[in-house]
């Protein structure tokens, strides 16, 4: 195939790509508009279950938003030419999954145009209101940072904004994990683990995600990654699933520990259908068993098994917030311990939650929005990996 | 001698009278004090003043709606919509003891905490409370986030999900936002109980005694000192305004 007829192809499929994304933030903001016209209504979530789907899409891209990162700080802040080289990526791809996750948190909200409320009103008990800063504060550091990892005449502060990024993000991912350990009322949260247990899942998350862009920016261009750097990143990703499975494991052996928390215990892990399934088939299994038998095999590691791996990390990202955020307001609130208790308003019952369509997708919409500042920051910036360009075959052959 | 009836004695008469023109003379002004013991407009609530409830579960009869039906009536809560997405500002809880078996009947509704977890997490401060320890939503400052939902350990607030119509004058609500109970903090400020302390009342129950926790002469207090009565969740300290009997 001639140069230019590739060429041609390859706009138009990208173009097609960028079409369907567009779609898909399309129909988040129809989604969001349906429920702002007819209310929560037309959504599963009710007084019991008052997170639903919308948040699981919010939260994973979020505190993926903040791993991410990761990348980049391991080249600037610990100095690895490897990482540093991908830094900018990492610093866009931030950008982006915090844009949609906000997006999504937003337009989820009863008032989503009151936003402006949000804005201005603080109150600085609320976990949410210091997240309102921390979110943008990340938006604001990361931009900057990005300036000067791609301006050559900035590249001497890069550092600093770095470590300053490096922080933030680790302040930010506590924030999040925040929001649930200061939740006192009900038995799934409460717990100062879920801080660090969020920037543990977060390292997992955002490198799956970067190793899965990755991969994919490389297949687009013909590039190919030295198979040294590719074993680094998936076995790095692999201890890093690894980590985030001890802090799950020693979340509920806290729990199993304490009396009053056995019997949510036991709906999360046995009794409770589809949080019981999802936990340990889409969590433990294929989101944590699986893509580390993948990394930590002797076989060669090509693209596919980076990306098959990543996927399937990604996968039990989904099932364990899902089981976390929806199976955890499932459960009743214990307010009457050592009785039986009924009521009209699902006192003592577990709350049965079907996603709707709008809910899927408004959260859907928000990764939308992530691939498509992704797939344009890509294609009008230089935020693809610098250092692999000379495994190009066109570009090698110019070279020599 | 014959005894004849004995005829009131001037003195007694003049007596009564004096009486009689003594109360027709002060009852106006007993009237004045009432009044003036309501707030006015503009008046902000007082930080002497600690409203709250003590209900007698021993005297809440299983079945009875009393209390919720009057809560619905008054705050225009009348809804078609799915039990689960229904807003409940008060409800009535059916318990049975694992051990014993003994069953318990109660209303449930905003506990009105001294320290409220929904006015901790409320990021706008659209949850408040006021002086006097009533947990309100400003309907205009909240965005209809829901972590106030979630941080609340009695489950007593609801989101509005759907569009709303004839709401009443007094009690403003609004589809997208968190409400729960007021302690009919309308009827309050017009010197008047909250409607399901009168409902329970009429039904000669009594189960509820509303009033001023921080005045040491209020049946409320005397009762509360009187007979051992718990918070809920009293293990997390929130100091609430809601007591109960007989759990």
């Amino acid at each position: 195939m001639q140069i230019g007829q590739f060429a041609r192809i390859e706009r138009r499929f990208y173009w097609l790509l960028v079409a369907l994304a567009a779609l898909a933030v399309a129909a988040g903001f129809l989604a969001a508009h349906a429920m702002e016209e007819h209310g929560h209504s037309i959504t599963g979530m009710s007084n019991q279950i008052v997170w639903g789907v919308p948040h699981v899409f919010a939260i994973f891209l979020i505190v993926a938003a903040s791993g991410v990162l990761n990348v980049a700080s391991i080249g600037s802040v610990f100095g690895k030419p490897d990482y540093k080289a991908r830094a900018p990526l990492s610093g866009l791809l931030s950008i982006a999954m915090l844009a949609g996750g906000l997006a999504v948190l937003m337009l989820d909200l009863g008032r989503p145009e009151r936003v402006i409320v949000a804005a201005t009103h603080f109150n600085f008990h609320s976990v949410f209101a210091w997240n309102v800063f921390l979110y943008s504060g990340m938006f604001a550091i990361v931009a900057v940072y990005l300036w000067m990892l791609m301006e050559a005449r900035m590249s001497r502060y890069a550092k600093p904004l770095g470590l300053a990024a490096f922080a933030w993000r680790f302040v930010l991912t506590t924030g999040t994990g925040s929001i649930f350990g200061f939740l006192v009322a009900r038995q799934a949260y409460q717990s100062a683990l879920l801080a660090p247990m969020f920037i543990v899942l977060s390292l997992g998350w955002g490198l799956a995600v970067f190793l899965m862009v990755q991969s994919a920016i490389y297949a687009w261009n013909g590039l190919q990654l030295a198979p040294a750097v590719q074993t680094r990143m998936v076995r790095l990703l692999g201890v890093f699933v690894a980590a985030g499975m001890y802090f799950v494991l020693v979340y509920h052996m806290t729990n199993l520990y304490w009396a009053r928390q056995f019997a949510f215990e036991r709906f999360i892990l046995l009794d409770g259908a589809i949080y019981a399934w999802l936990f340990w088939s889409g969590y433990v299994v294929l989101g944590g068993i699986v893509p580390m038998a993948i990394f930590f095999s002797p076989q060669p590691r090509g693209p596919l098994a980076a990306v098959a791996g990543s996927a399937f990390v990604l996968i039990g990202a989904f099932a364990q917030l899902y089981v976390f955020i929806i199976g955890g307001q499932a459960f009743p609130l214990e307010i009457f311990p050592g009785f039986a208790v009924r009521s009209s308003f699902l006192d003592g019952s577990i709350d049965s939650y079907t996603p709707s369509l709008p809910e899927l997708a408004l959260g859907v919409g928000g990764l939308g929005i992530a691939f498509l500042i992704t797939a344009v920051g890509v294609r009008v910036l230089r935020f693809t990996p610098q250092d692999d360009l000379g495994s190009h075959p066109v570009l090698a052959g110019a070279r020599d | 001698m014959s005894a004849s009836p004995p005829e009131p004695s001037r003195r007694a008469l003049l007596g009564a009278g004096a009486a009689a023109a003594a109360g027709l003379a002060l009852a106006p002004g007993m009237r004045l004090i009432e009044l003036a013991q309501a707030r006015s407009a503009g008046e902000p609530a007082s930080g002497l003043v600690r409203w709250g409830m003590l209900i007698d579960a021993n005297r809440c009869a299983a079945g009875c709606t009393a209390c919720v039906d009057a809560c619905s009536q008054e705050n225009g809560l009348d809804s078609a919509i799915d039990l689960r997405q229904r807003p409940q500002w008060i409800r009535k809880i059916e318990l049975k003891e694992d051990r014993s078996g003994r069953e318990v009947s109660l209303p449930m509704m905003c506990q009105h905490c001294a320290e409220p977890p929904c006015v901790d997490v409320c990021p706008t401060g659209a949850s408040f409370k006021r002086a006097d320890g009533i947990v309100l939503v400003d309907r205009h400052s909240c965005i209809g986030c829901r972590y106030c939902i979630m941080a609340c350990p009695y489950k007593a607030r609801s989101f509005v999900h759907e569009p709303l119509t004839h709401q009443k004058a007094d009690v403003p609500r609004g589809k997208g936002c968190v409400e729960g109970c007021t302690l009919c903090v309308h009827r309050i400020d017009r010197d008047k109980k909250p409607a399901c302390v009168q409902a329970c009342a009429e039904t000669e129950q009594g189960a509820m005694l509303f009033g001023d926790m921080n005045d040491p002469s209020s049946e409320i207090s005397q009762r509360l000192r009187g007979a051992a009565s718990v918070a809920l969740r009293a293990d997390l300290q929130l100091d609430p305004g809601v007591r109960y009997l007989g759990v």
